[in-house]
């Protein structure tokens, strides 16, 4: 199928399988799925400048089927949400003027791809060691049902979130949602802008950066980092998009049929997240960042694109 | 089953949208990109939210009355 706007021929089974995978995989990790979806674009000869926006407009619609999901579960931290997403359109507004700049310099595809590979890559490594670490650790003795979320949700590296919460920059608050008695706004605010600058940037909602530094930095437990992750992503990823839109980033077709698909999948990894716990879905998310950093890697280095 | 059900419905409503905005709004969303963009920028936000939340709401709906005519 011919798509005018990006002047790009997809199968759009491809479109809504793609969609359907993200959505599951957004639905149980909380994060918007750019980290596949953004490669797998590229890969099928979308040019970046169209995968960034065109990414990021199909994650408003599968985030707030998820995020409505994760609603009814209670795994949304209100207070927090609303902070973060201050912080996360400021850093998006960041990145998108990067991308610009980038743009005008026609270095976009090189720069942004080895950008992600780094990132990515990166990001894996260290979920993949915290995870493993954390699974080692031994749980409380109290039986589940009478455990605290923190509880449920060991982690190795404590020690960071620790720190974090002891910083006294600027006013503190508590986020009881969260279990956390004080923290620091600005902590808070630096977290969500730089996950909003790698939005506004790479692409996609950066929930693969956001989730993880909600947990390890802030201390947030992993069920509310994911469910508060994505409705943040709702509200970021609009205003990433409309941006992108005014620039001519998007292909709202595109968008759309990935979105069907994306809207099944995402109920189905909202309602998974519940037969797990922390460590377990930080350890199988790790590999995944992987998956979209050699997809990337591919796009560079053959230049082949797969039709 | 209900499973399946919801997913018949899914490609039912795909296929709607190949026809309805695929076919109709192709040529109007092409122009809007090129001359209006803010225009084509608010449609697609709009043309996304309204599709997400219309989806998830039919999908509820749906399972409600399955679980109805379970009890």
């Amino acid at each position: 199928m011919y798509f005018p706007i990006s002047d790009t021929t997809v199968n759009p089974a491809y479109l809504i399988g793609l969609g359907f995978i993200i959505g599951i995989l957004g639905g149980f990790f909380g994060v918007g799925g750019s980290f596949l979806a953004g490669p797998a674009l590229f890969l099928i000869g979308l040019r970046m400048n169209f995968v960034v926006g065109t990414d990021l407009l199909h994650i408003v619609g599968k985030s707030i089927v998820a995020a409505r999901k994760h609603n009814a579960l209670g795994n949304i931290d209100m207070r927090l949400a609303c902070i973060m997403v201050v912080g996360t359109i400021a850093g998006s507004e960041a990145g998108v003027q990067a991308i610009e700049a980038l743009k005008r310099a026609t270095k976009v595809d090189l720069v942004v791809g080895v950008a992600t590979i780094c990132v990515l890559t990166l990001m894996s490594f260290f979920i993949f060691l915290e995870s493993w670490q954390a699974l080692k650790l031994k749980g409380s003795h109290k039986p589940l049902s009478q455990q605290t979320s923190q509880e449920k949700d060991r982690r190795a590296f404590k020690w960071i979130s620790k720190w974090t919460q002891s910083l006294n920059w600027g006013p503190k608050l508590a986020l009881p949602h969260s279990e956390i008695k004080s923290i620091s706004v600005l902590a808070i605010l630096i977290v969500s802008f730089v996950g909003g600058v790698c939005s506004g940037f790479l692409g996609g909602g950066a929930g693969y950066i956001r989730m993880p530094f909600m947990v390890y930095l802030l201390g947030i437990p992993t069920h509310i980092a994911i469910g508060t992750d994505l409705f943040e992503v709702v509200v970021s990823a609009s205003y990433g998009s409309f941006r992108h839109a005014m620039n001519g980033n998007v292909d709202v077709l595109i968008a759309l049929i990935m979105q069907t698909g994306a809207a099944v999948g995402a109920q189905i990894g909202a309602v998974l997240t519940q037969y797990f716990n922390g460590p377990r879905i930080r350890m199988a998310f790790a590999p995944l960042p992987l998956i979209g950093a050699g997809m990337v890697v591919y796009g560079l280095v053959t230049g082949h694109h797969v039709k | 089953m209900s499973f399946f059900l919801e997913l018949l419905i899914y490609a039912l409503l795909v296929f709607a949208y190949f026809g309805l905005v695929l076919h109709y709004f192709t040529g109007d969303l092409l122009d809007m990109y090129e001359h209006h963009r803010r225009w084509f920028a608010i449609t697609a936000l709009a043309l996304m939210i309204g599709q997400a939340v219309g989806l998830e709401i039919i999908s509820s709906l749906l399972f409600r009355l399955l679980r109805l005519k379970g009890k």
